[in-house]
């Protein structure tokens, strides 16, 4: 059970959006932008990000619900799967390897990330908005994760669901809820 | 040097906000109603969570920023900013922020840390679930803000007295309001 009383039929974030949406409304916002909005990373690209650094975090909402959008996304899950377990062996370009070099970072502490990792990045041909949104993106998903699992929100474990709801979120984004 | 090319006028976060207006909106939007907007935990609590959160991660220009907008809300009281930071079971604040000061530091090290027993604690001193709510939320949302100021490696002054002011103006006018020269102007309403 969760900490507060959350909508009870609500998995995840949606269920302390829908208990304070004061706070839901930003929340929504960024994600929308960062993951959904035109970019020069692909929304798949981006997605990938998010999972991996929700991973990182152990969050198994997050990884699992943005692994799915970044399934739907790239048209399959063997590469989310692959990114997760090894991200410098799976079939990602060597832009994104250097992008998730710099979101592992993030993820430990922003510190961490030095001149040679963003160097690298450049090199693969990254842009400083790039880097910037791959920055914030890992830094976001250090909220999105401690949100969620701060407050015991509810997660099932149904792969099922996950798969609806990441095919929805590719499509829609994140300004409106899946219900 | 910032890793990518901020404005070189604008420490901190203001720098990479007006790097990216786009995403500075909800950013500050989320730390008004956070931080500023009316709720039963005054402004000062509140910003004594997000500074000793940030204090934790260790992120020079949240924590002193942070620090000086509660000293400013707390009449100037900087060694109870000070006192919080360094071991806040001993600071001149509530029983119930003490047990909300507990699931933030938890929080920020992962969610997954806040037990039972750490919320029951807290409600048995008086917190409301909005209050537990929001406790967790300012942790995690400043495990962001401080990662995209540090990961970004903005300009991060060494300078009191800048911070002082700046906390001083915040508190007063709040932070969508001293953010205007950057942020995209406001959708209009249909």
């Amino acid at each position: 059970m969760a900490h507060i009383p959350l909508p009870e039929d609500l998995p995840g974030i949606s269920g302390a959006f829908v208990f304070r949406p004061e706070t839901a409304k930003p929340m929504r916002e960024l994600a929308h932008i960062l993951l959904h909005e035109p970019n020069s990373l692909t929304p798949g690209e981006r997605e990938l990000i998010a999972t991996y650094v929700s991973s990182q975090n152990d969050c198994y909402f997050c990884q699992t619900s943005h692994g799915a959008a970044a399934a739907s996304h790239l048209g399959g899950d063997e590469v989310v799967r692959l990114v997760k377990t090894d991200y410098e062996s799976s079939p990602v370009s060597p832009k994104l390897k250097a992008l998730l070099a710099i979101a592992g970072k993030v993820q430990r502490d922003g510190k961490l990330v030095t001149a040679e990792d963003v160097e690298r990045a450049r090199r693969e041909g990254a842009s400083d908005v790039e880097i910037h949104d791959t920055v914030l993106i890992a830094a976001a998903f250090c909220m999105y994760n401690r949100y969620v699992d701060g407050l015991d929100t509810w997660q099932p474990r149904e792969t099922g669901m996950y798969a609806q709801m990441g095919q929805h979120l590719a499509k829609q984004g994140y300004l409106k809820s899946s219900r | 040097m910032p890793h990518i090319s901020l404005p070189e006028s604008q420490p901190g976060i203001r720098g990479a906000m007006s790097f990216r207006p786009e995403t500075a909106r909800p950013l500050n939007d989320l730390v008004e109603v956070l931080l500023r907007a009316p709720n039963s935990l005054s402004p000062g609590e509140r910003e004594l969570i997000a500074t000793y959160v940030s204090y934790l991660n260790d992120c020079h220009y949240c924590q002193s920023i942070h620090g000086a907008i509660a000293a400013a809300h707390l009449d100037g009281d900087e060694e109870l900013v000070r006192g919080v930071k360094a071991d806040f079971q001993y600071a001149g604040i509530s029983e119930k922020l003490k047990t909300l000061l507990i699931i933030a530091s938890k929080v920020q090290r992962g969610g997954k840390h806040v037990t039972t027993e750490d919320v029951t604690n807290a409600r048995n001193l008086g917190a409301t679930d909005v209050e537990i709510h929001d406790t967790v939320l300012i942790a995690a949302a400043f495990c962001m803000y401080n990662r995209y100021v540090d990961g970004l490696a903005t300009v991060q002054p060494r300078d009191e007295a800048m911070y002082r002011e700046r906390g001083k103006m915040v508190a007063r006018d709040g932070y969508v309001n001293v953010s205007k020269t950057y942020l995209p102007a406001e959708p209009t309403k249909p």
